[in-house]
């Protein structure tokens, strides 16, 4: 069993049955990511290099464990940011990994596209652990298996994603997942963080936080970046948490069983209170676990695929 | 002296309400004779143009020649023959150069280069301020003097509106436009695409055409409070077109261009493109709202030219992330057979309409004397054949570089026969003359 193709660059182009495909084999891995031995050896002698040119601790470690509990050998290399002007290209940068042998390259880059680049230069399989504002599929797959392992489904469910669509790869690529299941997908921020026209991808938007959260299943809570004030996006965080900070009260407009993701590193006090990010409604660690076993499921259909899991 | 006779072509020059089969007999630089039937004498050469057209010669108001300074990406050898492969007859040559074309002494240098190795006029283009920096004015009058036609910081605009209030009072003693590339960068924000669905698909920054309507509108009131010309160049936004579409009919002393990538394609294609840098460029493909605006500006005369902004860059400039690529296309050896294809086959554009905005009009806006189907006039042709039917080939082109969204394109129409002169230059795409 594989993904007939050789990267993932996004979730707008897989369809909902390779979603399902990668779900289900994320369901087999949390078995194994829940065990007492994690160690397949599924990847054995497979090579996999993680290239980050933006900090990042959660996406890069998970996928480095995902590798090490196939049995995958991995590298990270933490670049600095690519720049035309000094220095080494992004391509060449890749060209020499993968000319060190490695089967597939994990990218986090500050560009949009940057994996689209090199999944055309390169035979190794690219994944694309975030590129700019664009995508980052491996978080929307753990979103919707942590929804759907809480949930039952997709379908039909009101999910809201609060704060900056604008700058969001985590928004993007949860409405592309999610729309592909018919649930109903609602962007809400403040005015200068929404996308033009957004709504052309399939999600009711507002500027009004209180109508977005009315009866809502799933909140999903964006982190806001300090520089996007300095943009004039908005005047101040104090500002920011008072009208889009998500509060228990704020919270009391959804439905009770309501699900409350953050894809982290959460700014406490911000974009979520502690009370909220700890209550019983937040399946926050719950996203980090499962996002181990999605990656692992990822990894595996794109790489593996020929030995049978769990 | 050497004869060209083009033999049974249907002589087309709108300037003149000129429409008809004849003749035409080039002696040296000079068209000779224009007649029903002429017999060649010895040794003159015939072209045989029956099923063709004969035109005035085209004008490319905006080339990026990079020489000095970039010639690794073209230089006026090559920018040259990739014109008289495309069907010009001259090209103003945009002065982003390093140095920049902004005294006398540069516009000389490229005059001079011109005349010992291009195959096509080279009228250059001098820069508004020194350096382009927006800072001061360059030394227009001398500039003028030396032989440049217009000026022009583009790559950047003129940030600065007192300045350019200046640049369009002091440009009109010398009889010059004052060519801006209309961008607010304020708004553009450093932007790569144009913001709607495609873009938010993306998650490109956003290119406000905001950015260049703004401007636009603050060159049309400098220019209506000044009397000085001012062109907007690739104008790429509907609004802007609605904006100069107002100027003109209050009289205000404007003219605009607007660019084949510009009329045929849209940010969808982009999209479709995936991150495929050789759809990057500034002003950014727009909306296929703005498209339609811009064909119907061409159609109505709001703008005034076709013009390339070939811009062409080594694939070292290209093959990097999207928003970090160089901006611009080529366009020399692709934009006669687009303006064909795309808007006079479909009937958009006349085919008359078609030859001023690539001749008469851009020869105006300059202030030169238009190139013209009359006897006495300097022989300045282009041929067309408007059923042959082209692919876009790489391997075929003479600019230095390849960064067109157009390759493998199969476009109907194409320029067959570029004249400079009297001078044979171009014929079936190849080009004939030497230095």
């Amino acid at each position: 069993m594989s993904l007939r193709r050789k990267d993932l660059l996004g979730l707008e182009d897989l369809s909902r049955e390779e979603i399902d495909q990668i779900l289900d084999t994320a369901e087999r891995m949390r078995g194994i990511v829940d065990g007492p031995v994690k160690k397949l050896p599924t990847l054995r002698g497979k090579a996999v290099v993680t290239l980050f040119f933006e900090p990042s601790t959660r996406t890069r470690n998970s996928f480095e464990l995902a590798a090490k509990y196939l049995g995958a050998d991995t590298v990270s290399v933490a670049a600095q940011v690519s720049s035309v002007q000094k220095g080494e290209t992004l391509l060449d940068t890749a060209r020499n990994l993968e000319a060190m042998g490695i089967d597939a390259v994990v990218i986090r880059h500050s560009q949009s596209g940057a994996p689209h680049l090199l999944a055309r230069a390169l035979s190794a399989s690219v994944i694309n652990a975030g590129d700019g504002i664009h995508e980052h599929p491996t978080q929307a797959l753990l979103d919707l298996f942590t929804i759907r392992q809480h949930k039952g489904r997709l379908e039909g469910l009101k999910v809201v994603i609060v704060g900056d669509i604008w700058h969001s790869r985590v928004a993007r690529s949860n409405i592309y997942g999610l729309s592909k299941y018919g649930a109903e997908i609602w962007v809400t921020g403040p005015a200068t963080l929404l996308p033009p026209e957004i709504e052309a991808l399939g999600v009711r938007a507002t500027d009004r936080l209180e109508e977005a959260l009315e009866g809502a299943d799933v909140v999903n809570v964006l982190r806001i970046q300090l520089e996007r004030q300095a943009g004039g996006y908005f005047p101040s965080l104090r500002e920011y948490s008072r009208f889009w900070g998500i509060t228990r009260e704020k919270l009391a407009l959804c439905r009770e069983d309501v699900l409350v993701l953050h894809p982290g590193p959460m700014n406490r006090g911000v974009e979520i209170t502690s009370d909220v990010a700890e209550s019983d409604r937040s399946v926050i660690l719950d996203q980090v676990r499962n996002g181990v076993a999605v990656r692992m499921a990822v990894l595996y259909l794109l790489l593996g695929g020929g030995i049978a899991v769990g | 002296m050497a004869r060209l006779l083009l033999k049974g072509g249907r002589l087309l020059d709108p300037r003149l309400g000129l429409d008809q089969e004849a003749d035409l007999l080039i002696t040296g630089s000079v068209i000779a004779r224009i007649e029903p039937d002429l017999e060649p004498e010895p040794g003159t050469r015939v072209l045989d143009c029956r099923g063709r057209v004969v035109a005035p010669g085209f004008i490319d108001l905006h080339v990026h020649l990079r020489d000095p300074g970039f010639e690794w990406k073209e230089d006026i050898a090559s920018g040259t023959r990739a014109a008289a492969r495309g069907g010009f007859t001259a090209v103003v040559a945009v002065p982003n150069t390093r140095p920049v074309i902004d005294n006398a002494q540069m516009v000389a240098y490229v005059l001079e280069k011109a005349r010992r190795e291009a195959v096509v006029k080279v009228l250059p283009m001098g820069a508004v301020t020194k350096g382009q920096e927006g800072k001061e004015l360059a030394e227009l009058g001398e500039m003028a003097a030396a032989g440049a036609v217009a000026f022009s910081d583009d790559g950047n605009p003129v940030e600065n509106a007192e300045l350019m209030r200046l640049a369009l009072l002091y440009a009109r003693q010398f009889g010059r436009p004052v060519m801006d590339h209309c961008e607010d960068r304020t708004l553009s924000r450093g932007g790569a695409m144009h913001p709607g669905p495609w873009c938010t698909r993306m998650g490109l920054p956003p290119f406000d055409p905001l950015a260049e309507e703004v401007h636009v509108a603050r060159d049309i009131l400098l220019a209506e409070a000044t009397g000085g010309h001012v062109h907007i160049m690739h104008v790429s936004s509907a609004r802007s077109v609605d904006l100069i579409r107002w100027a003109k009919a209050r009289g205000v002393p404007v003219t605009a261009e607007a660019t084949p990538h510009h009329f045929t394609l849209t940010d969808e294609d982009l999209y479709r493109a995936g991150y495929d840098t050789n759809y990057k460029m500034s002003p950014p493909l727009r909306s296929a709202r703005d498209r339609e605006a811009i064909i119907a500006g061409l159609a109505d005369g709001t703008i005034d030219a076709i013009a390339t902004d070939h811009a062409p860059h080594h694939r070292d400039d290209k093959e990097v992330e999207f928003a970090l690529a160089a901006n611009g296309v080529t366009g020399l050896e692709t934009a006669v057979s687009l303006t064909l294809d795309r808007l006079v086959r479909p009937g958009y554009l006349s085919l008359e309409r078609a030859i001023l905005a690539l001749s008469t009009r851009p020869a105006e806006i300059l202030g030169i004397r238009p190139p013209t189907l009359q006897v006495g006039a300097e022989a300045d042709i282009t041929v067309l054949d408007l059923e042959r039917r082209v692919t876009v080939r790489p391997e075929e082109m003479a600019s230095k570089s390849r960064n067109t969204p157009f390759l493998g394109w199969e476009l109907v129409g194409a320029p067959v026969a570029t004249i400079v002169s009297g001078r044979l230059v171009m014929e079936e795409g190849r080009i004939v003359a030497g230095q």
